[in-house]
């Protein structure tokens, strides 16, 4: 802040005034997530190289990368990471193209719109651990009628249960998840799209481009950065949401279901080994950081072309 | 021609038909088997609708059982965290809308870093934390919590909402005299009215359905939200699964109630800023 002295320089009190406008308009809210979020982290961090037992009062030492080295042994971690990759990719695409064809259904204008919008953004407003019971429930042959569908349509040979069915357990959280997320991406979607110009595409549809034309060049140019910071956050919420999980199959059948974070809240709530569980808890916090990175910086590099 | 764009608007319809029977058909399970006598649960577990249906899981749910306190603590947390944030997020928004400064993108960063934070890694340090202020087992506590872990989206939200109103507004005010902060009082802030709608809902059915936290920091009913309510009709000795349903079908209502008045306003309101990207 050393500037060559100005004649009609306003005077310091004002100045100082000026410059610190935005912090007091941002500090309630970072106060706050520092208290309640950064701190605790921090202190989370420190777990991780400390052994914290919760029912053992000779607990608390320091014991250094014990529990990175634990971890680089453990097979059910690699397991849970590979189930992490396949739950959250099959996820995220699933809830993405849906929510995608669903935004593009609902931008078109037709009798009705405003009803069907809220019926079908309902999903997001149940709770996540109701919704895993209650599509718990539609998998059971007993008192759901999957099964039979599936069976009737030939998928299956007798309706069974898929959540006991190791090759086909994960596909039940992941159903129930992208029954919950498709509205996430749709609403989002939705609102840029109807940010897209309309002339933009009668100029096109003058010039002669077909549907498919106008969709590769207008739509998705504009709908890319959406997309990518979309894209980008549900993938780390997904990847770190496990209700669904825990309350779906609670990691099994043989851990066919585990994925990193229910295997945290399983080392933290069912061992009470919360040292172990945050050394998981970190090394999946650094997964997702280069992860967004990346993103970010793909982000950047389509702003810069575009 | 014609009988192609009626074809396509054919095809259109039923994909929306199909989209409304896949968000509701879970729904409508849920409400089939809280009007299920008991006796039926499992004799008609896959029938569309029971032969006979019957309010006694309601009735039992909402004259006998602690369900009714658990929705008033969870009305009560939902309601306070809303408030909270959708004032402290406006306040936030507005800085990272309007203000060029130096800190910026280190809060936005901040911000973004706190959504891949694994929770469960702050529940024992959050626990150690807030014990000794005597805010464990107390619906204040679970008001600061949830309105810190939703404080960092929401502002993202009330600045796409800023983004979309133009600047010349309020400088217009300020050339006539106005400070800042009250131009974004009475002038700003009247028009983001949308914005604060769709923050209002969209916070209130998070902290409404909140369960990992609820269950750590609560133990006894008098404080127990109804996501942690509705697990005790699965730690008792048996399941009851009709009055369980009958107690999720309640616990819907409110939450979705919300969201139905607001979506409309969340879709405009991300429209005005989804400009920036």
């Amino acid at each position: 802040m050393h500037q060559p002295i100005k004649k009609h320089r306003p005077p310091l009190k004002k100045r100082l005034a000026d410059a610190s406008e935005p912090y007091l308009y941002s500090a309630p809210a970072l106060i706050l997530i520092v208290a309640v979020m950064l701190v605790p982290l921090v202190v989370g961090i420190s777990y991780a190289f400390r052994d914290i037992q919760l029912l053992n009062p000779f607990s608390g030492g320091f014991v250094g990368l014990d529990h990175f080295r634990a971890l680089g042994q453990d097979e059910a971690f690699y397991g849970a990471l590979r189930n992490t990759l396949w739950w959250t990719g099959a996820s995220v695409f699933l809830q993405f193209t849906f929510g995608l064809i669903l935004a593009l259904l609902l931008d078109k204008p037709f009798y009705g719109r405003g009803l069907v919008q809220a019926l079908v953004f309902l999903p997001w407003a149940v709770p996540s651990f109701l919704a895993g019971l209650n599509w718990a429930w539609l998998f059971n042959p007993v008192i759901g009628p999957l099964p039979h569908w599936f069976t009737a349509l030939g998928l299956m040979d007798e309706p069974h249960n898929i959540l006991s069915d190791p090759h086909l357990a994960m596909w039940g959280p992941i159903a129930a998840n992208v029954w919950w997320g498709i509205p996430f991406f749709a609403i989002t979607l939705l609102a840029a799209l109807q940010a897209i110009p309309r002339d933009l595409y009668e100029a096109a549809s003058i010039d002669g481009a077909g549907p498919v034309q106008r969709f590769m060049s207008i739509t998705l140019p504009f709908l890319a950065p959406t997309i990518a910071i979309t894209v980008l956050l549900r993938t780390v919420w997904i990847s770190n949401f496990a209700d669904l999980i825990v309350v779906m199959t609670n990691g099994g059948p043989a851990d066919r279901t585990q994925i990193v974070a229910s295997y945290i809240f399983t080392q933290a709530f069912k061992r009470l080994d919360f040292g172990y569980a945050s050394a998981i808890a970190l090394v999946l916090l650094a997964l997702l950081l280069v992860y967004s990175m990346l993103i970010v910086l793909l982000r950047q590099t389509m702003l810069n072309k575009g | 021609m014609r009988t192609r764009s009626l074809l396509l608007t054919g095809a259109h319809r039923l994909a929306i038909l199909a989209y409304v029977v896949f968000a509701l058909f879970p729904l409508f399970w849920l409400l089939k088997v809280s009007v299920t006598p008991n006796d039926l649960l499992y004799s008609e577990g896959v029938r569309m609708w029971p032969s006979r249906m019957t309010f006694e899981h309601f009735n039992f749910v909402i004259a006998h059982s602690a369900f009714p306190t658990f929705f008033k603590n969870s009305l009560i947390v939902a309601g306070a965290t809303a408030v909270v944030v959708t004032i402290l997020a406006s306040l936030s928004g507005y800085a990272l809308s309007r203000f060029s400064f130096r800190a910026k993108y280190w809060i936005v960063a901040l911000m973004l870093i706190t959504q891949m934070f694994p929770l469960v890694m702050l529940v024992a340090p959050i626990f150690k934390m807030l014990s000794p202020l005597g805010l464990t087992n107390s619906l204040t506590g679970l008001v600061i919590v949830y309105s810190a872990f939703n404080v960092p989206f929401a502002t993202f939200l009330m600045q796409s909402f800023f983004d979309g109103i133009p600047k010349d507004l309020e400088e217009a005010a300020m050339i006539d005299g106005a400070t800042q902060f009250v131009a974004f009082r009475q002038i700003i802030l009247p028009l983001t009215l949308p914005g604060i709608a769709a923050t209002l809902g969209f916070v209130f059915t998070a902290a409404w359905s909140e369960l990992l936290f609820a269950l750590m920091l609560i133990s006894g009913n008098d404080a127990a939200t109804f996501p942690v309510g509705l697990l005790t009709f699965v730690s008792k000795f048996s399941v009851d699964f009709g009055q369980m349903m009958a107690a999720g079908v309640l616990a819907l209502i409110p939450a979705c109630l919300f969201f139905l008045l607001i979506q409309r306003y969340l879709v405009q309101g991300l429209t005005a800023g989804a400009v920036k990207g």
